[in-house]
């Protein structure tokens, strides 16, 4: 008889593994993809490829390099590549979507070491440097939805997502639902992006906790606004702009998101105020990027506010 | 701060032998007997080689003065060997014999005769009988508690772990012992009442303990099929709402925990003086042929017990003691059945995955798993960074060892062996800081 193999318990696994939770996360936003190619045209599949494959070259060719042990067979390079493009509008000139996948890939997350370490969004961090560094590239929505009609179209408007537009071109609260406006590839259909964290939550890959008050803060916060005068809708401020795709893709991010259900809760709201805060009075029209990206560097610290005794535990 | 509910997984049961009475295995050529099974201080050898022994004579005192437990032989015949032998867990002495085919029983097996308190416990301890829920804690030691200061017996019926349905059989076949056993200790410990804690999956226990009792002081609290519902802290939180304490033990807390076949074997004791020197177990897993429940000798080598199964259909990769989420790996097919035995399961190659452990995505599965909200992903970092003060915040020193945490990882990592040998790291840690003071 072979030898009988000793290891420590338990004996048996649930059987679940990164590589099914990175596959989870590429289902739930299959309807995205979908809706965005179906209502938009083809351009975007295009980007999307192109943003998934240098991502996945780029994690590949690193760990070539530094000789590491190759992980893009968990499937999170593909992750990152597909976020990153439906944050990207179908415009972008291909080279600079594969630029914005590499500084994701290579800066955000290999540098720090790679899956699980890095305290920042790859994806996230991707769109904010192409966003400054490709200002005019990253606000080019010309597509077929182009609300504003060329007989009244400005110039300072040509594009313009709704966040900018002034209020007389806003689509119906049901084309934004359904997508039928102007914005990045992955943001504009909403009801896709619900069927996404809906499937998430079915398979709990991820908690309600930071989608729920995320876009929760965002509409409470924004009519708080609008009760002391300003001129700020919360409906159009929850649907317009990355607010879905950010709450339920990148704001969940397992490795830059706090693990404990209050911390997740005040991730969420703390992401939920400073989007309105960069919304309403900074210079830039949307603020969920920075909004997440700052949660993120906060992250640690939420955990440890948020640290629960454990059953039976004294305080020392 | 409360809880509302404790976490747990779950995991298949697998409680394939539920239905199978158990069935007494031919009498083994040879036994071996280590004489460390329980908690504690190992037992004295009183035999030497060439002595004859028969059914229920001590072959090992439970050392005096100390935590310990007796020993018995469950055969007929001589001692042939007295050696030391390496394990897992150290050192043990084992005490080899040689059946001669009889079924004589010795002398001294007679009930014993009890007035009181301390004749009871006495008896008991003279019995050899450990805690099976696992641990192996000499069941003596539980009762040696002062008057009225427990209130509460918890009885542990939930058999969580997959597979094994040992307990299962007590609770079907011998309901009423299990009754008179926990009467008996209600009576001379003097404790006013007792709640048997059984998962819902077994609803036929339910029924066979419930036609058992007959005071309405014994009550029987149905627990979710969520492992691990076994597990001393869990049970007696689900069954009574009292935390365990960090440090303290259930008597703190006026709980007595205790395990249905601990309760039948106590009664048995009692009424015949016959020792612990046979087990109910459960054989199973995917290797072998005929899986069913079997009565067999402490010191049996597992691999009568297999044999007496019809052997194995396929070749066994891994052959545990216990069950899957707590057994332990054992090296050769020679290594003997103990008193907290419940189960040998052979498992098949398919059966025995190690899967690739990668790295650490933060999900945080396994802290939201954790029947005791401890966060398993920061203990791991912690040690690994060699970090006990952060250990000591963490809490490791409550981990239970259930093993959830390494169940759900999607990393694969090893979390509950990590958190043993955190709470090693801490110990040192603690020790240290408390010879400096």
């Amino acid at each position: 008889m072979s030898k009988l193999l000793v290891s420590p318990s338990p004996h048996v696994k649930s059987g679940n593994t990164t590589t099914k939770v990175m596959l989870d996360v590429i289902i739930a936003l299959l309807p995205v993809v979908v809706a965005s190619v179906f209502i938009f045209g083809f351009r975007r599949l295009l980007v999307i490829a192109v943003a998934i494959a240098s991502s996945v070259l780029s994690e590949y060719f690193f760990e070539l390099i530094c000789k590491r042990k190759s992980t893009i067979k968990d499937l999170s390079a593909v992750v990152t590549g597909l976020i990153l493009a439906l944050n990207l509008p179908s415009t972008m000139p291909l080279w600079e979507v594969a630029l914005g996948s590499i500084f994701a890939i290579v800066v955000v997350k290999m540098l720090f070491g790679g899956i699980g370490k890095n305290f920042a969004n790859p994806a996230l961090t991707g769109r904010i440097f192409l966003f400054i560094s490709f200002s005019s590239a990253m606000s080019n929505f010309t597509s077929k939805y182009d609300i504003i009609s060329s007989a009244t179209k400005v110039d300072t408007l040509t594009g313009a997502t709704p966040l900018e537009m002034p209020k007389e071109f806003l689509p119906s609260l049901t084309d934004m639902f359904l997508g039928k406006y102007n914005g990045c590839i992955g943001e504009t259909c909403k009801l896709a992006l619900l069927i996404g964290l809906v499937y998430l939550l079915v398979k709990k890959v991820i908690t309600w906790h930071t989608p729920i008050t995320f876009i929760g803060t965002v509409f409470v916060f924004s009519w708080i606004l609008s009760l002391c005068g300003m001129d700020i809708d919360p409906v159009y401020q929850i649907l317009s702009g990355g607010l879905f795709l950010g709450a339920i893709f990148m704001a969940t991010d397992y490795v830059t998101s706090p693990q404990t259900a209050w911390g997740k809760v005040i991730f969420g709201i703390g992401a939920g105020i400073i989007t309105v805060v960069i919304r309403q009075f900074a210079s830039y029209p949307e603020g969920i990027s920075f909004s997440i990206l700052l949660m993120n560097i906060l992250t640690p610290y939420i955990n440890d506010w948020t640290r629960k005794m454990p059953f039976g535990g004294k305080k020392q | 701060m409360l809880f509302s509910k404790v976490h747990g997984i779950h995991v298949k049961h697998n409680k394939f032998t539920a239905n199978s009475s158990p069935e007494r295995i031919p009498t083994p050529a040879l036994i071996r007997v280590p004489t460390q099974m329980h908690i504690g201080a190992p037992a004295v050898p009183v035999v030497s080689v060439g002595n004859a022994v028969k059914i229920g004579t001590l072959i090992a005192k439970g050392m005096d003065g100390k935590l310990s437990s007796p020993i018995y032989s469950g055969i007929c015949g001589i001692v042939k060997k007295i050696e030391e032998v390496k394990t897992s867990l150290g050192t043990t002495t084992y005490i080899n014999i040689e059946s001669n085919g009889e079924n004589d029983i010795d002398e001294s097996v007679v009930p014993p005769t009890i007035t009181g308190k301390e004749d009871f416990i006495e008896a008991v301890r003279l019995s050899g009988i450990v805690g099976y829920g696992g641990a192996g804690f000499p069941t003596y030691a539980k009762f040696n508690v002062p008057d009225g200061k427990i209130d509460t017996i918890v009885v542990n019926g939930a058999e969580c772990e997959p597979y094994i349905t040992s307990d299962t059989q007590t609770m079907l076949l011998e309901a009423d012992l299990v009754i008179e056993g926990l009467e008996l200790v209600m009576k001379y410990i003097n404790v006013p009442k007792a709640i048997i804690g059984i998962e819902k999956n077994k609803p036929q226990c339910i029924n066979s303990i419930k036609n058992a009792i007959k005071n309405d002081n014994i009550t029987i609290k149905p627990l979710p099929a969520l492992y691990p519902q076994g597990g001393e802290k869990v049970l007696v939180y689900n069954t009574t709402g009292r935390i365990i304490a960090e440090g303290a033990l259930p008597l703190n807390h006026g709980v007595i925990v205790i395990n249905v076949t601990t309760l039948a074997s106590i009664a048995k004791y009692i009424k015949t003086g016959m020792p612990i020197v046979e087990k109910c177990i459960t054989v199973d897993g995917t290797s072998v042929a005929n899986r069913k429940n079997v009565i067999a000798q402490i010191g049996t080598p597992v691999k009568y017990l297999f044999d007496y199964c019809g052997g194995f259909k396929t070749e066994p990769k891994q052959i545990l003691y216990g069950g899957l989420m707590m057994g332990n790996a054992i090296p050769d097919m020679e290594a003997p059945v103990l008193k907290q035995t419940n189960a040998v399961l052979a498992l098949s190659e398919s059966e025995v995955k190690i899967p690739e452990i990668t790295e650490c995505i933060k999900c945080g599965t396994c802290y939201r798993t954790c029947p005791l909200g401890l966060m398993p992903f920061e203990i791991s970092r912690a040690y690994k960074l060699n970090k006990p003060e952060e250990l000591e915040k963490l809490k490791v020193n409550l981990c239970m060892e259930c093993g959830c945490c390494s169940y759900v990882c999607p990393a694969n990592k090893e979390l509950v062996q990590q958190n043993k040998l955190a709470k090693g790291m801490l110990r040192t840690y603690q020790n240290s800081k408390k010879e400096v003071k």
